[in-house]
């Protein structure tokens, strides 16, 4: 549409990505380089999963509307069990790599933990994933035209920035809890961050029907902030004393940090 | 089965959308003819777009009344005007210039031409360098005696600081107009609502100012740049000339005892739009007329005239410098065919001649009309020559000479150098349901009437198919047996285009009238394809390049096979530089010599979106820098409280050390 709406969608999408990377991973140096390797091993994934569908379409028929439909659908749902898959992959070769970190480094504790790690590695993928769903829409909302000549909903460029952030901080949340699944073995943990990963892509076929795949997204979105944020060890008692503000420990903590 | 093929169609798009949005939100425009800019010594005219395109929304020009809005009330200025031929007049494209409002002007082409007339040539063409100057004789001087263009508005030599594109009545006009009815027309009277249909044209031109101003870029980036990018290019081309008496061509300077009659006619035309200049009365007529009476005649030319005479300027010029075959002191009399099309069987044919040199009494009695079997008539001896050639051999020396024209004081031409200078300005109509072979050989009552000279055995079928030709299709199957096959390309499925073109190039007509020439006044000879490439009939042929050009051409089609048998051609048709001597002679701004340059440009395009308004673009930028500075300030509250957020006794995750 113009400069406005590029900047705007731009903001939208990737606000909360760039503020949580600039006030906590841009100052640690071992942060910057596991989270740019998520990144990597996500981007990986979807050259996979990419290799995969163009293979099978080539090979259909391309006339046909009900193949084409499925092969959309099993593209889909093959690059989520790709990503998820390259996720436990990376988890593994994170666990290996705080192994030989420890031994090279001199001191007694790891330099990073695991719940750091999951953290990171999931606003990796995060970045990396609302990277390639957005930047060719942006790209095109920088010129004068809007959406909407054949009939299309005008919100294009808007609701696909306020997905694209879902997805960013979903995939946060997956690897937070991805993680801690897969270090308590608790499998079900790990299987329903696929199945949420699933649904919440499925829900885009709802398009163009916006308000149908959004809100559901942003549900999905809180349950999933909730559950991360009781695995990175957070809790109710906690958050109270945050939002009071006025206590000790506060004070202490703050003095502490400092 | 609806409801499945729905879902498909959503799937497909969304695939598609994710890919390409561009095609979501932009339809381009296939065929889009542009105004371009083109400069002299002193000015520049035409029409300029800025450099990222021009956008604005459009809007349907009904007539006149409607311009109010456009120029007034509308509340979503800029406005893309998009006018029907007939609306396309100059007091509105004035009002347009000067309103600051419009953002460009879309012209539909009508499919037939206008009922009225439309003339975007000046009044007085080629006012400053014809003959007839303040020095020659005042009296006749700037057109006083004999307006020869009278509807002429002067529309191609304004200067618009938007693009005006030309557009044809077809599927992409019916896209935008239903875009602009969906979306563009307000609801019982009240203002339209945003998101509105508008269209964005590119059509940005490298050159400025003037001619010495492009002229000496020009000379900056051929000095100083590694790939240096021109600005501009002069017009001209080519004129396409031949005799029937040997003459050797690198010989120059003045032969002993040759006196030549010299046979002109003029081989260029223009319109408002580039490249779209079918000049069917103002040069194809007088090409045609001259091409069917080759085989009679002397020595003749072909001219680009359009353009302060630049043709025949250079041509004066080589031959007084003695950079020309013959001399002007060899030329006896001039003899040109100017527009000739639109007689009708009974009225004469007029010859023009210059009352101010025939007051020379030599030259009076050479000019005096000889006994021709033709239907001749003078015009009154006190009238001037129209604009033509032969002005500017009269501005070398005195010397008789005529111009025939079917008309006896004004033009008659209701089009003259307009995109409406077509076939159909001709009258030349074929009956419905004739295939194009059909049609090419077609006797049109056009061509019966300009053929029918009894005394000149002509036939009719040779002018018919030159009509044809011209002014129908070029690629046809007599033009296509004797041109070069590297040139096959060359010929379209469209009328001939006209225009002069930067020299540079040969222009299409004058390409045409090459090989026309050379088929209809040379000979066959029995070469080899290797000699008669190499301009000779056998390996020991040294001198026979220097008065005849050899051209290998395509021939028939055997027949029951896709080959041609190619033959060789033996003529005297010579093609010579038509370039303003100003160039040569860096006289950049002369008044005298031809000044006119083209342009250059990057991108010639144009394409239709919605918009959407203002307002809500401002929004979702503030929507944005909201999310972005809410996000900034969670963040930090929660990454400084992080160690209690995220303490149970085991080691906080977002540890700030």
């Amino acid at each position: 549409m113009t400069a406005a709406v590029f900047f705007g969608c731009t903001f939208i999408a990737f606000g909360p990505a760039i503020a949580l990377f600039v006030f906590t991973v841009s100052r640690e140096p071992l942060r910057v380089i596991f989270l740019i390797a998520g990144a990597f091993f996500w981007l990986v994934s979807l050259l996979l999963s990419s290799l995969v569908w163009f293979i099978s379409v080539q090979i259909s028929d391309k006339n046909s509307l009900s193949q084409q439909k499925g092969l959309l659908i099993f593209g889909v749902v093959l690059s989520v069990l790709l990503q998820e898959t390259f996720r436990f992959a990376y988890y593994k070769l994170l666990k290996k790599a705080n192994e030989g970190l420890l031994t090279l480094s001199q001191e007694e504790t790891m330099p990073i933990s695991i719940k750091q790690l999951a953290y990171v590695s999931g606003l990796g993928f995060g970045f990396m994933s609302g990277a390639f769903s957005v930047v060719n829409i942006l790209a095109d909302s920088a010129g004068p035209g809007t959406v909407g000549i054949h009939g299309d909903s005008q919100h294009y460029f808007i609701s696909s920035a306020f997905m694209t952030m879902a997805i960013i901080l979903l995939h946060m949340f997956w690897g937070v809890v991805f993680f801690d699944g897969c270090e308590k073995q608790r499998w079900w943990a790990v299987a329903a961050v696929i199945i949420s990963h699933l649904t919440v892509s499925c829900l885009t076929f709802q398009n163009p029907e916006y308000v149908a795949s959004l809100v559901p997204t942003y549900v999905m979105l809180f349950l999933m902030g909730v559950w991360a944020f009781y695995c990175a060890g957070g809790s109710l008692r906690n958050l109270k004393l945050c939002i009071t503000c006025t206590d000790k420990d506060f004070l202490l903590a703050n003095h502490r940090a400092r | 089965y609806l409801n499945l093929l729905l879902i498909n169609s959503f799937i497909l798009l969304l695939f598609y959308s994710k890919i390409f949005p561009y095609f979501k939100i932009y339809v381009d425009l296939n065929y889009t003819v542009p105004c371009v800019r083109l400069l002299n010594a002193t000015h520049q005219i035409g029409c300029q777009s800025s450099l990222s395109g021009d956008v604005g929304v459009i809007h349907f020009l009904e007539s006149e009344q409607n311009l109010d809005w456009v120029l007034n009330t509308g509340h979503s200025p800029p406005y893309m005007v998009v006018l029907e031929g007939a609306n396309f007049i100059l007091s509105s494209m004035i009002s347009f210039n000067s309103s600051g409002r419009v953002a460009g002007v879309a012209v539909i082409e009508p499919n037939t031409n206008l009922p009225g007339d439309f003339s975007p040539h000046t009044q007085c063409p080629n006012e400053n360098t014809g003959v007839y100057t303040e020095q020659y004789d005042p009296a006749y001087a700037h057109c006083n005696r004999t307006l020869w263009n009278p509807l002429g508005n002067g529309l191609s030599y304004e200067q618009f600081h938007f693009p005006i594109f030309s557009l044809k009545d077809d599927n992409d006009t019916q896209v935008i107009r239903q875009c602009f009815q969906a979306h563009n027309l307000g609801v019982n009277g009240s203002a339209p609502e945003y998101p509105l249909c508008a269209m964005q044209l590119f059509s940005h031109m490298s050159a400025v100012t003037d001619t010495p101003t492009c002229i000496r870029r020009n000379k900056i980036q051929n000095d100083f740049s590694i790939s240096p990018e021109k600005v501009c290019d002069p017009l001209g081309g080519v004129n396409v000339w031949t005799s029937t008496r040997l003459i050797n061509n690198t010989d120059k300077g003045h032969k002993k005892s040759e006196s030549v009659v010299i046979a002109a006619a003029r081989l260029d035309s223009r319109s408002f739009f580039f490249d779209l200049a079918p000049g069917a009365q103002s040069s194809a007529s007088g090409v045609v007329a001259l091409l069917a009476a080759a085989q009679k005649l002397c020595f003749f030319f072909f001219f680009q005239e359009t353009f302060d005479y630049i043709g025949s300027s250079k041509m004066v010029y080589d031959m007084e410098t003695q950079q020309f075959a013959v001399d002007m002191d060899n030329v006896h009399s001039v003899l040109e065919v100017g527009q000739v099309g639109l007689r009708s069987s009974n009225s004469p044919i007029w010859l023009h001649s210059d009352p101010v040199s025939r007051r020379n009494s030599s030259v009076d009695e050479e000019t005096a009309a000889k006994n021709t079997n033709v239907n001749v008539s003078e015009p009154d001896a006190s009238q001037p020559l129209p604009p033509s050639s032969f002005q500017r051999f009269l501005r070398a020396r005195p010397l008789p000479g005529i111009v025939i024209q079917d008309h006896q004081s004004v033009y008659t031409n209701r089009y003259y150098e307009s995109m409406f200078d077509n076939p159909e300005n001709l009258n030349m109509t074929y009956p419905p349901d004739l295939s194009p072979d059909e049609q090419f050989n077609f006797v049109t009552e056009t061509a019966k009437v300009r053929g029918n000279k009894p005394s000149c055995p002509v036939t009719l079928c040779t002018v018919s198919q030159l009509l044809y030709g011209f002014l129908i299709k070029s690629k046809n199957p007599w033009f296509e047996q004797i041109i070069p096959s590297d040139f096959a390309s060359r010929l379209v499925d469209r009328p001939t285009n006209f225009y002069t073109g930067v020299h540079l190039q040969k222009s299409e007509a004058s390409f045409l009238v090459e090989y026309i020439l050379a088929n209809l006044t040379g000979t066959v000879v029995n070469v080899t394809q290797e000699n008669c490439k190499n301009q000779r009939e056998n390996e020991d042929d040294k001198d026979n390049k220097y008065f005849y050009s050899y051209s290998w051409v395509q021939g028939a089609l055997a027949p029951n096979s896709s080959d041609r048998q190619s033959f060789c051609v033996r003529s005297s048709v010579r093609t010579s530089p038509a370039i303003s001597p100003a160039f040569d002679l860096e006289l950049l701004t002369s008044s005298d010599y031809s000044t006119w340059t083209e342009s250059r440009w990057k991108k010639i395009t144009g394409r239709i979106f919605l918009v959407a308004s203002h307002d809500l673009e401002m929004l979702t930028l503030g929507v944005g820098i909201g999310i972005l500075l809410l996000s900034l300030l969670l963040t930090y509250i929660i990454s400084s409280k992080a160690d209690i957020l995220f303490c149970s006794g085991r080691e906080p995750t977002n540890a700030t050390y």
